[in-house]
Formats: structure tokens, sequence, C-alpha cells
């Protein structure tokens, strides 16, 4: 965007909670750390904060960069950022790791105070109820008690939607992008086949791979594989990859073959993605995304879910996203307007797919930033 | 402001709920937010015109008249209002008697086909009109549903739609005549209509 700049260098922040948290499986954590970060100021009448809630494989570095060498900026910097649709200069925006996370929050991958072994598969499953608990707790922490907004795209978008039902005396604004009410079976099948990858590599080790130093990258890497083929279009793939292909360089295992381009980038992509992220949380997040069902604490009514609602409310689909189909946001606004709520919706004609949320496609900005502009501070 | 919206605004109750179909811009709901304090809803297809009325802090849906409005429960808008765009729908009934079923009240405008000059222009030299108002061919038009006054309200006989108001805007000169020969004199014409009882 022309204008616009980045939030500069920024540091993550650790909240340790010591209270126990009671989750919805039954189950009680004893104390939890949250890792987050922050950009903008936080006015005097604590009336300018802006949630971000991640999605799947996200974390708290939404925006900025770590260092001045850095070379990528965090997940949504095009979006957050001095002038950007989540302009801070004018928010005070968190970000955070959810628990169960693979990036410092309390998850899988970090200790178990009571026995002082990593949590690997014991970390309690966690929803996301729960996620949205940690995140009010978090907001007390912080001296914030309603959120001028509460933003996030696909499982981003259900702990917003989430968060605009259950604690509706604390949102303002709700923005749902390319999000749904629950997952269709479609949905929670790549799911499945994401899990079992993971389940039937060698290296899983019932989950307790951390224990031997290895990973599972392999079942990782083909779960990125299949779920970020379903966060592309077929279109937006025939335009970039049609059926080029490519000679793999000199360091790879099969150096010298020929393959399509998106035979490597799959490749490549997945590979990044098995030594970034772990293996448990995988297994955690998606199980976090297939039991989500706004609508089930309201006897399966969702314009019930929806009346209960106060916020001003933007939800926003994109045309090529099969995984979370404009279709799927329709039913959240035809829900609210069977409950009489106020709402704002769009269709972005993108070939992006689900992705396109990440990406800076003019229609989306420009309807992202306008309605981010209306909101009272 | 067009002579139709000065009307419609003129019908709005302070505070009332209104749906707007085919909303532009916003800059009419605006309006309305400002000099009746309506709680206004526009639809919308255009992806530039969404922007613009989001900044105007109108909102919106972008959903397709022509699709049906299904979505929306009965009674759920005091006011649903249809301003020059009731021609370029597939099925102008269908959407009529969606509005009455949504909204307590309707509102439609529309140019008068049935206005002297289209009569003229058709009857004396065997073409399409084509005028000011109205300047697209019959092969680019987007305007595929013309009607008449009278074929209006014909309609709203068969559908059960009582009409409340009724105004119709000419020339300074056809004013003069209008009351009497609406159908001939009048260039738009602007309803005010409710379903029967």
């Amino acid at each position: 965007m022309s204008g616009a700049e980045e939030v500069g260098l920024v540091t993550p922040i650790r909240e340790v909670f010591s209270e126990n948290l009671a989750l919805a499986s039954g189950q009680t954590l004893a104390g939890f750390e949250l890792i987050t970060e922050t950009y903008g100021q936080l006015n005097s009448q604590r009336s300018n904060a802006v949630l971000i809630c991640h999605a799947l494989s996200g974390n708290h570095h939404a925006a900025g960069r770590y260092n001045h060498s850095d070379p990528k900026p965090g997940w949504w910097d095009l979006h957050v950022g001095p002038g950007k649709a989540i302009d801070t200069n004018r928010f005070f925006v968190v970000s955070l790791n959810n628990i169960g996370g693979c990036d410092g929050s309390s998850g899988p991958n970090t200790m178990n105070p009571e026995t002082q072994q990593p949590w690997g598969p014991n970390f309690p499953q966690v929803s996301v109820n729960d996620w949205v608990t940690t995140q009010a707790l978090l907001a007390d922490r912080l001296g914030i008690d309603s959120w001028a907004v509460v933003v996030g795209g696909s499982l981003g978008g259900m702990q917003a939607i989430h968060w605009a039902v259950h604690y509706p005396e604390r949102v303002r604004n709700c923005v749902a992008l390319a999000a749904a009410p629950k997952l269709t079976a479609q949905n929670i099948a790549f799911n499945e086949i994401a899990r079992q990858a993971i389940l039937s590599d060698p290296d899983w080790l019932a989950g307790y791979y951390q224990q031997e130093t290895v990973t599972p990258t392999r079942g990782l890497s083909l779960a990125r594989m299949v779920g970020h083929l379903t966060y592309m279009s077929a279109d937006g793939m025939s335009d970039r990859f049609g059926r080029d292909t490519r000679e793999m360089p000199s360091d790879a295992i099969n150096a010298g073959e020929m393959v399509f381009q998106v035979e490597s980038y799959l490749r490549y992509q997945g590979k990044q993605f098995s030594t970034r992220f772990d293996a448990n949380t995988y297994l955690l997040m998606t199980r976090a995304l297939d039991r989500f069902d706004i609508a089930a604490d309201f006897d399966d009514s969702l314009s019930d879910a929806m009346a209960a609602t106060t916020c001003r409310m933007l939800i926003t689909a994109f045309s090529s996203d099969w995984r979370f189909s404009p279709a799927r946001s329709r039913e959240l606004v035809d829900a609210l307007l069977a409950s009489g709520r106020p709402v704002s919706y769009a269709e972005i004609e993108t070939d992006a797919g689900h992705d396109a949320f990440l990406l800076d496609e003019p229609r989306y900005t420009g309807l992202f930033t306008a309605w981010m502009q209306q909101v009272v501070i | 402001m067009r002579y139709d919206l000065t009307q419609i605004e003129s019908w709005i109750p302070e505070g009332s709920r209104v749906l707007d179909l085919g909303c532009g811009d916003g800059a009419f709901l605006n309006r309305l937010q400002e000099t009746r304090r309506v709680q206004g809803m526009g639809l919308e297809l255009d992806p530039e015109n969404l922007i613009a009325a989001t900044q105007r802090g109108v909102d919106i849906l972008q959903q397709d008249m022509d699709q049906g409005l299904s979505n929306f429960p009965e009674s759920s808008f005091d006011i649903v209002i249809l301003a020059h765009a009731l021609q370029v729908l597939h099925r102008p009934d269908k959407v009529l008697q969606d509005m009455v079923r949504i909204g307590r009240e309707a509102i439609v405008t529309f140019p008068n086909f049935g206005h002297w000059r289209c009569r003229l222009h058709l009857g004396l030299n065997g073409r399409m009109p084509v005028s000011k108002d109205l300047p697209y061919h019959w092969y680019n038009t987007p305007n595929i549903h013309f009607c008449t006054v009278k074929d209006f309200e014909a309609l709203c006989s068969d559908l059960n739609i009582a009409i409340m108001d009724r105004d119709i805007v000419s020339g300074p000169v056809a004013a003069l005549f209008k009351q009497w020969l609406p159908n001939l004199f009048g260039s738009t014409a602007i309803f005010r209509i409710r379903a029967c009882d």
C-alpha cells in the first residue's frame, strides 16, 4: 500500500499466568505462559486495543522484524502497521501465540512443570473456547476491558466469532475473514489425512520424538503439502505453475531430476514447515479446528448464537476459497440477518484461494481498511 | 439530490430500519443516517461501491438481488428501498414480493416508459427510445425490464400489493398535466407500497 510503513523492530513478551486454567475438555492446566507481541500505543482510555487471533500455523509474530537483517516480517505485516488496515498509528495491537502452539506459549514442545519433561503428546487437547479464555485473561492483565476490534482469518476468524458470541460486552467490533461457523466433513477429512501423515512417520514415536531428539519431518511435511494445496485455488495454481518443469538443484537428494514446478514448490513448502512447526501442535490445532462449532452451545441454532452478539461485524470471504468457501461465510451473515444484527459482508474476487486473507488484494485491502477506519475508539 | 431521493427521504420516519437495494456508493443511506437517524443497510454488487459505502460508515452486503432475498427475515426492516433499479432486474415481480415481505413498507422508483417522449420516439421513429435519462441502445442496455406507471400498478394488483402513495416526476410544463395523465407526462415514478393485509 502506498504510504504504509512497517511497525519496525519488535520484541516478543512473555506473560506468565499462575492460575489454574479449567479447559473445556474437563482437564486443568496448572498455570500457563503466553508469548505475545504488541504494536502501537494503548491510549489513556484503553479504548483502542485490537486483538489479532492467529490461524492454524500462525503465531504471535504478526508484524515487524526482529532485527535489521531479519529477511521476513511477521505473517500479517501487509495489514498491520502505520497506515495499513490495522493502523498502528490509531490502534494498540495485541498478537499472541495460542496455548498448544509451538512458538513459545505453553504447548507440547514446552516443559511440563510436574514432570520436567516436554509435554509432547500429553499436552491437554485445547479448543477455541480455551484460547479465547486465555486471551481474555491476557486482556485483563493488559487492563483492556473491551477490545475495539477482535480480528482473525480462518481459524483466527473462528476465535473472533467466539469472542463476539461469548464476550459481547468485551468486543465492540469483530472481523472474521475466510471463516466458517464449523467445519464440513470434507474439511475434517483433509485434516485427518494430514494427521495420518504425521502418525505414520516412523519418527513419530507416539509423540515422544522430542525425548529421542528426532522429528517426524516427513509426516509433517506431507501434512503441510496436503494443507497448503487446499489453501490454493486451481486457477491460481495454473497461473503460477502451469506445467512448467525445473531441474532439481545439485544439493537435492534427487539432483538433476526434472520435476514439475508445482512439485518442487510443495516439497519446499512442506520441508520449510517441518523444520519450524511441531507435530504434536499440528495434531492439536487441527483437532481444535475440527471440533469448533459456534452453534453447539445454542442448541445448534446458528442464529441464536449470532443473536448473542452486540458488536459491529465484518465478514469477508474469497471467491476461490474452497476450503472455507463464501457459502460458509454467508451462513454466518444469514444467521446475523435472521437475528436482526447489523453486518457487512463482501466476497472478494480473487484466485488466491483461502490464503487470500494474508495477501494484499486491492479490493480486500480497500474494504478492510475502510471498515477499520470507521471503528470508533 | 435526485428528485426521487428527496421524495423517498420525506417518506422515511425518524429512527427506522432501512434496507436500500442497490445502494451504490452509500451516499443516500449515509444521508438518511444523518437526517433521519435510520439504521441502514445496503445491498450492492460493485466492489468499488462496496468500499465507498463502507468509507461512509454504511453497512453493506455484497449480494445479488436476482439470486433472491430469502435470507432476509419477514418484517426485518421498516422500509425497503429500490431506487432506479427495478428495470435492471431479471425478475422484478419476485423482488417486489420479497420487498413487501422484508419491509413493513417498500419504496420503488423507476423511469416511466409510458412517458410521451418514449411514446413519440417509438411511435414516430419506429426505434427504441434513447434519451438523456436512458442513454443506452436496446442491445447494450442494462435496463432489461422497462414498464410504465400503468404496468406497475397492474403488477401490484396481481401481486396483492397495496399502493400507499404515488408521486410522479416530470418537467415544468408537463407538471401541469401529470396529475391527470401521469403515465403520459411522468418521467420517473415513485411508489410507496406494502403487502395487502
